[in-house]
């Protein structure tokens, strides 16, 4: 480079790619994606101040003046959502279970798109047996019958929260692994990857430069989906008995109600609100991951 | 071997080289233990001299863009040696391998693909810099000189761009100056023009022409277009099924094509004239399949030439009185 160039202005390092623009301005185009995120915001500040919300602990047997156990209250200023048979404040059980319903979800999804990341990227760029191998665990994964297996994984490892957010992780990392695997296949065929290995890039510098990002937006579109899916199969798992009667959680609301056949006492305000709020959770879960679909594959906007 | 072998050691050595692909195998074939390829390429052997700018032509299928991948290390052959600078390629690895990697470097066929859509032009172009391990502070410099070589004016306008910003030829600009950044001594240019406007192409290929001569690179242009050939390369080298055919001065080839699939290629450049009555197309039918090709000759089964020679014997790359080499029998 014989000719003398004048020198430029220094040059800012980092700056938002127009991909992560479109991530985050992604909920204000899309209102689905943006109800989604309102809904979750709500929720998480729910979770962030349920203390304050409802004072009373969630788990204590509530007494009434005269002295007896307050139990099948109605809704009232005092007991918001009544009671429980066991003279439990509902409307406390409601509040502190978006703690766990949120902590479940979040962290199956972070571990669900982690995992499926590293593995559909793995898998998709080096290929050969470590592809073959990975991809046969996958396959392995993903026959096992989903709430079966929950089950008797929390019977074997105890029915703690954290058990719970590893079946599903478990059963639900090999979805986004195979369909990132597959994007995967096509980006490194990319000319602007054999274009970074020609200017000397390392294979760690191509795989987590020039491809990762652009499989990124699928990571999030899993994880939204994971999180509806554990909160849901925690519910199920509660619900049906199988999980942990010491923690509060809207499965195990679900589970109380039934087995003290508050339906027959007419007690909808103990099922119906943690029902809703699950519905909620998991809905607003799959409106965020079609918002990041469509940031993903641009030919699906505008229908 | 050759006439065209220069004095001193040419630059880039081929000998003898194959490509095979494998290809998925159906269950007879599992059971019969036959492991079916596509011969890609099938004993090219070619030297490029220092300074030398060659063309390699054929049609699409025949093998040239996995020779220029070759060439730069980008696939490994299945049979054969190539060596750069007298280093085989074949054994570099780790700091060979990157300083190979400095001073050989492809230009694409498709610009718009070619850049990565979330790294800005600045971006794109320093990162060959980048790993090639020159300090940051010097980054901003090469850039911009790589710029002026290939005639971006402003500047300021373009490095903050993404590729999608800008016009095709813009950014075959862009993808030649990243190639050039890094001041290398051979260059590969696989179909440079073909995906541009045509209005575009002519200022492109004179681009190319002058970064050449001004850099002294040593340079292969891939291309179908033996129209466009003639213009940039002084040697051409024509390809059928994974072998040359043909080697030869381009002046030479263009003139007094010697190898019936050479007659072929020269009879179907377009002529600007359209009232010119021109002879129907000497061959006729498509490339045979690369997983059988004939016995003999690749070519016989469109030669209008063929003779019984030809399915029993290779035509091996003889040199020519013309002073080039041709495979054909009837040259023999």
């Amino acid at each position: 480079m014989a000719e003398r160039a004048e020198p430029l202005p220094a040059r800012r390092t980092w700056r938002l790619s127009p991909g992560v623009k479109r991530l985050l301005a992604m909920p204000l185009r899309d209102p689905f994606a943006f109800a989604g995120i309102v809904i979750y915001l709500a929720f998480a500040l729910v979770a962030l101040s349920a203390d304050r919300l409802a004072p009373v602990d969630p788990m204590e047997i509530l007494f009434t003046k005269a002295g007896k156990v307050a139990a099948n209250m109605p809704p009232s200023a005092e007991f918001l959502l009544g009671t429980t048979n066991l003279g439990r404040d509902i409307y406390a059980q409601l509040v502190h279970g978006t703690r766990s319903a949120l902590a479940v979800g979040l962290s199956a999804a972070v571990i669900v798109a982690t995992v499926g990341t590293v593995v559909g990227l793995v898998s998709g760029y080096f290929g050969g047996w470590i592809d073959a191998l990975l991809m046969r665990i996958a396959d392995m994964a993903l026959s096992l019958p989903f709430l079966p297996f929950v089950i008797v994984l929390t019977g074997f490892l105890g029915a703690e929260t954290e058990n719970i957010v590893a079946a599903v992780a478990l059963l639900l990392w090999p979805n986004s692994a195979r369909v990132i695997r597959s994007q995967v296949l096509s980006l490194r065929e990319r000319a602007y990857v054999e274009a970074a290995r020609v200017t000397g890039a390392n294979q760690w510098r191509i795989l987590f430069v020039h491809i990762a990002p652009n499989i990124l937006p699928l990571s999030f579109v899993y994880a939204a989906i994971a999180i509806g899916w554990a909160i849901i199969t925690e519910a199920s798992v509660n619900f049906l008995g199988f999980g942990d009667p010491t923690s509060v959680s809207w499965g195990m609301m679900l589970q109380d109600a039934f087995s003290s056949q508050a339906l027959s006492r007419g007690q909808y305000a103990w099922f119906v609100p943690p029902g809703l709020c699950i519905i909620l959770v998991v809905v607003a879960g799959f409106f965020i991951s079609r918002g990041y679909e469509e940031v993903f594959m641009p030919r699906l906007r505008g229908r | 071997m050759s006439t065209l072998v220069p004095k001193e050691r040419a630059l880039l050595e081929l000998r003898d080289v194959v490509k095979h692909f494998p290809v998925s195998r159906s269950l007879s074939e599992i059971v019969r233990g036959r492991h079916p390829v596509v011969r890609a390429l099938d004993g090219i052997t070619l030297d490029i001299g220092a300074g030398d700018a060659i063309a390699i032509v054929g049609e699409s299928g025949c093998g040239k863009t996995t020779l220029g991948r070759l060439m730069l290390k980008l696939t490994e052959p299945s049979g054969g040696a190539i060596a750069f600078d007298g280093a085989a390629l074949d054994g570099l690895a780790g700091e060979s391998l990157r300083a190979f990697r400095r001073q050989a470097q492809l230009v694409f066929q498709n610009p718009f693909d070619a850049l990565n859509p979330r790294f800005t032009i600045y971006r794109a172009v320093a990162e060959p810099l980048l790993n090639a391990g020159i300090a940051k502070s010097e980054h901003a410099d090469r850039v911009a000189s790589a710029f002026r070589r290939v005639h971006l004016p402003d500047l300021e306008r373009y490095l903050d761009r993404y590729p999608h910003q800008l016009s095709g030829g813009q950014l075959q600009r862009v993808v030649l100056a990243r190639a050039l950044v890094l001041g290398p001594r051979f260059l590969v240019a696989d179909e440079p023009v073909s995906m541009l406007d045509v209005s575009v192409r002519a200022g492109i290929l004179a681009l190319l022409r002058e970064v050449r001569d001004a850099m002294g690179l040593t340079a292969v242009y891939i291309s179908h277009d033996l129209a466009l050939v003639r213009y940039l390369c002084e040697r051409t080298v024509v390809m059928y099924l994974g072998t040359v055919v043909e080697d030869g001065p381009t002046a030479e080839i263009v003139r007094n094509p010697r190898h019936p699939y050479t007659r072929a290629l020269v009879a179907a450049v377009p002529v600007p004239d359209a009232d010119q009555s021109r002879s129907p197309l000497p061959i006729s039918g498509n490339v045979p399949d690369a997983r059988e090709p004939p016995s003999g000759c690749r070519f016989r089964d469109r030669c209008p030439h063929a003779f019984a020679r030809c399915a029993e014997e290779v035509p091996a790359l003889r040199t020519t009185a013309s002073g080039h080499r041709v495979a054909c029998h009837l040259d023999g």
